[in-house]
């Protein structure tokens, strides 16, 4: 028998990044609010403090803060033909789970996706012609410009507290920052942080060759910093434990650093832990939902937590997940096209080319999550995709972020995996090498998507969500392309020893080696509801009280880290709830 | 599950215990002085072949002990695993969680022969895996050589091993991931911070040149290729 909870205003599933901004902002509205969130509760003290946090076995290697894979996963295919089988172990991305989700130990690596991205399809068909487009291709514009969400970007950029140059203000390009990027409003919030030797190496390399260098813009801070809400941060020490670690010193951009603490204080927000929300309930007319029905972990019961208005802020996979087990949009069917909840699925593709210097010190130990040198000469809006034969684009960096010896330890070609040979090479390697690496985009398909699993189930009897998934030949291409950009300049630097990794034509999708947590799509907003589930102020078009929050609503994946993108779209969502949704319910579109 | 760990109580008493208290409460601050003596010499851990073992067997603890042997040897430079003491990793994380795969997924059906991008897919847990392959390794060690792996020399123990690793020692596709789990842990032990078990000594750290726990380069991030200087520290305030 379900327990049934008093109804609320506001019910938020999952208090990461997108949770605590919503909370955030339809708090100041007034409204009775109560996030969900399925993990433990999380503070920088005491949960992340100095040295515990400094493990890496524990956060590195066995993911103590992240989902346990045994609670919940999802299953991998390649093709419709293959059958799909669980993830048993982390790989290929890992989910965040607790108070601050992914936020709390991503790398805080912070972009814009370009305007040209979020107007993709219009851009090159004007440019190309409909004909480059791959047959299978199911790219689209987003149903909001660049222009549009400009002050949401600008919005989470200040309250998350990022430190770059600006490339270009109100459409003056600036030295030192990226040329490439759209404009902005304003600068960031705070200056770029100092780079490491490898960095500065690789902007002397880049500019000689004319390309146009310029600091990886992010959320480690590069100064202290107070933002909108009187949440504090201080400079980044560049402890070289950010990625998969909380960070123990208030520097890193997070929902903890820079909005829990504030939204605690209001007496109309509350939150659960250890509340994993199972689906959401419906209306008899099926118009609307009428809360949702999640697990708690304290009384081990089922409860009915009643609402006005459902935000899903869980992430890309649990948001879809959560939709599909819940009918929010018909399910698509990659036969006919049809049906959209689960559509456009999409990820990052990747490759880097590894240079040693037996004489020259990187202290690779000395690294921050965004510490890097990027450039954005390969980017989407700088290529002639007719000439190149691919829709795409990337940035390339040289990044230092740690020097943790399990997994960071890059050792020449031929290095033997065990035995006296590898013991000597990493002695004679560790802090001798730098890196260069692309960050690329992947373009949507229709083979590509999300479903729920015929056959595997987590612990509450749920389908397990399967996601259909493979490098496309358009890709690949776009990924030969940027090793060759990236051989050759790393040649120019003269190393002793050079050693690439980067995927062939042959390569299919493999789920073992950790690549990136961008996975996006399955719960796209489109222009109708033919399109996509979610129409452009991220409302479900079926269900106007149901609002999605996360990178499930991109429509095709750009070439950056997801986070800024989604950030401003929450922004963006919330403002329509704020102004036009709560005097008027109803569809915004 | 709430950070941060709770680590496994070591296996063994530490000989000390008013002397550890110490170098808990006192290394950071001597550590910045640059003060602190050397001082993992002066934990005596008991030998190896004495220590109380909390998974594996007497016959898996001989096997254990012979391969990281080969797998990250003593000649040279730098610690050995044996020297690392990784052995006692080993056990100890098979006698917990990960041992265990408690984190893991594993309901079935399983499918262990499927493709291997498509990760992990054995019905049985890492601790199940070392304790059903070491015996047939063993016996495919015997049939070929004429005795069990750790009896064997080391030239024969490298080809031995290197056959396990390239999949030319016939085993059930259950346990195939074998080799890789057995290396995966040989240098998690090796390179870990000690309170894990192995490191011993953090001499892994000191061998390749790597801080430990230090997690503070601020001051470090401009001085461009100039080695850093100063040696690791653990979690629990050791120094080397
Ligand atoms: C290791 C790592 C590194 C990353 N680095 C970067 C980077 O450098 N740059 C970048 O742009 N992005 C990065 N990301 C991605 C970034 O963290 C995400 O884009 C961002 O956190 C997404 O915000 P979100 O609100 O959608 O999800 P999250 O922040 O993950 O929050 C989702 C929350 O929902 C909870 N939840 C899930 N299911 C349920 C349920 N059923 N019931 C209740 N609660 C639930 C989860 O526990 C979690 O707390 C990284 C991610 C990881 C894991
Ligand atoms: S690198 Fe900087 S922001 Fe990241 S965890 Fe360390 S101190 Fe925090």
């Amino acid at each position: 028998m379900a327990r049934q909870d008093p109804k609320k205003e506001v019910v938020i599933v999952g208090l990461g990044w997108t949770g605590a901004i919503m909370g955030m902002e339809l708090a100041e509205e007034g409204l009775e609010i109560l996030a969900l969130e399925r993990g433990p509760d999380r503070r920088t003290v005491p949960e992340m403090k100095y040295p515990e946090m400094i493990d890496e076995l524990s956060q590195g290697e066995r993911h103590k803060m992240m989902q346990r894979p045994s609670q919940s996963t999802i299953t991998i295919r390649r093709d419709l033909h293959e059958t799909a089988l669980p993830m048993r172990k982390w790989g290929s991305f890992l989910l965040g789970n607790g108070v601050g989700g992914s936020g709390v130990h991503w790398n805080g690596q912070n972009w814009r996706p370009q305007p040209v991205e979020m107007g993709l399809r219009s851009y090159v068909t004007d440019r190309w012609g409909a004909a480059i487009i791959p047959e299978d291709m199911t790219i689209g514009d987003y149903p909001v410009t660049y222009d549009n969400l400009e002050p949401f970007f600008d919005r989470f950029e200040y309250v998350a507290g990022i430190s770059g140059i600006a490339g270009n203000l109100n459409g003056e390009i600036r030295e030192g920052g990226n040329p490439f990027e759209g404009w902005r409003s304003r600068d960031y919030p705070m200056p770029a942080l100092p780079v490491t030797y490898n960095g500065a190496k690789f902007a002397e390399a880049a500019r000689a060759m004319g390309y146009h260098p310029f600091p990886r813009p992010g959320g480690n801070a590069s100064t202290s910093y107070v933002n909108e809400y009187g949440m504090q941060m201080g400079a980044c020490n560049f402890c070289g434990f950010c990625e998969r670690y909380g960070c123990y010193q208030y520097s890193k951009s997070s929902p903890q650093t820079t909005i829990l603490a504030a939204l605690f204080r209001k007496p109309n927000f509350s939150y659960r832990t250890g509340a994993e929300v199972l689906r959401v309930e419906m209306a008899a007319d099926g118009l609307t939902a009428t809360g949702v029905t999640y697990f708690d972990e304290d009384t081990g019961e089922e409860v009915f937590q009643p609402a006005d208005i459902v935000i899903l802020a869980a992430y890309q996979i649990e948001n879809v997940r959560l939709m599909l087990i819940s009918g929010i949009g018909q399910p698509y069917d990659p036969a006919t096209g049809k049906g959209v909840t689960g559509k456009n699925y999409g990820y990052q593709i990747t490759g880097s080319t590894s240079m040693f210097f037996r004489d020259e010190h990187f202290n690779p130990f000395v690294g921050s999550g965004i510490n890097g040198v990027c450039i954005d000469d390969f980017g989407m809006n700088a290529i002639d995709f007719g000439a190149e034969g691919f829709i795409g684009g990337a940035y390339i960096s040289s990044a230092q972020t740690n020097g943790q010896p399990i997994r960071s330890m890059p050792l020449p070609e031929n290095t033997p995996e065990w035995g006296a040979g590898w013991k000597s090479a990493i002695a004679e390697w560790y802090g001798h090498e730098m890196s260069i690496s692309h960050h690329a985009s992947v373009m949507s398909y229709r083979g590509h998507y999300c479903d729920l699993d015929p056959t595997y189930r987590d612990r509450h009897g749920r389908p397990l969500m399967r996601i259909t998934f493979d490098w496309h030949p358009n890709e690949l291409r776009l990924n030969a392309f940027l090793q060759e950009k990236i051989e050759a300049l790393a040649r120019t630097m003269q190393p002793d020893l050079m050693k690439s990794s980067y995927k062939d034509f042959d390569s299919r999708y493999d789920v073992r080696p950790y690549q990136t947590t961008h996975n996006t799509g399955g719960a796209i907003m489109s222009q109708t509801p033919e399109g996509g589930p979610l129409n452009r102020y991220l409302q479900a078009w079926d269900k106007h009280n149901v609002f999605v929050t996360g990178a499930g609503a991109f429509v095709q994946n750009t070439q950056y880290n997801p986070t800024g993108l989604v950030g401003g779209l929450a922004y963006w969502a919330a403002d329509a709830i704020r102004r036009q949704y709560l005097r008027n319910p109803g569809p915004l579109v | 599950m709430t950070a941060p760990p709770q680590n496994p109580k070591p296996h063994f008493p530490l000989s000390h215990p008013g002397r550890r208290q110490f170098l808990r409460v006192s290394a950071a601050s001597f550590a910045a002085a640059g003060l602190w003596p050397s001082t993992v010499a002066a934990q005596d851990m008991p030998p190896l072949k004495d220590y109380p073992r909390a998974w594996l067997t007497e016959n898996e603890w001989v096997f254990v002990l012979a391969a990281v042997a080969r797998l990250i040897p003593s000649d040279g430079e730098g610690p050995g695993a044996i020297e690392a003491r990784v052995p006692v990793f080993i056990d100890r994380e098979l006698a917990g969680d990960f041992g265990a795969a408690t984190d893991w997924y594993m309901e079935g059906p399983h499918q262990p022969d499927a493709p291997p991008e498509l990760g992990w897919q054995s019905p049985l847990s890492p601790a199940d895996i070392y304790r059903a392959a070491i015996p047939l390794f063993d016996e495919w060690c015997v049939s070929r050589h004429g005795t069990a792996f750790a009896d064997l020399d080391a030239a024969m123990q490298d080809e031995a091993l290197t056959a396990l690793e390239g999949g030319d020692v016939p085993l059930p596709p259950e346990l195939r991931d074998f080799f890789d789990i057995l290396l995966t842990n040989t240098k998690e032990g090796y390179f870990s911070d000690p309170i894990h078990g192995g490191n011993h000594g953090m001499a892994a750290w000191v061998h390749i040149g790597f801080p430990g726990a230090r997690a503070h380069y601020r001051e470090w991030v401009g001085r461009h290729n100039i080695p850093y200087p100063l040696g690791p520290v653990s979690i629990s305030g050791e120094r080397a």
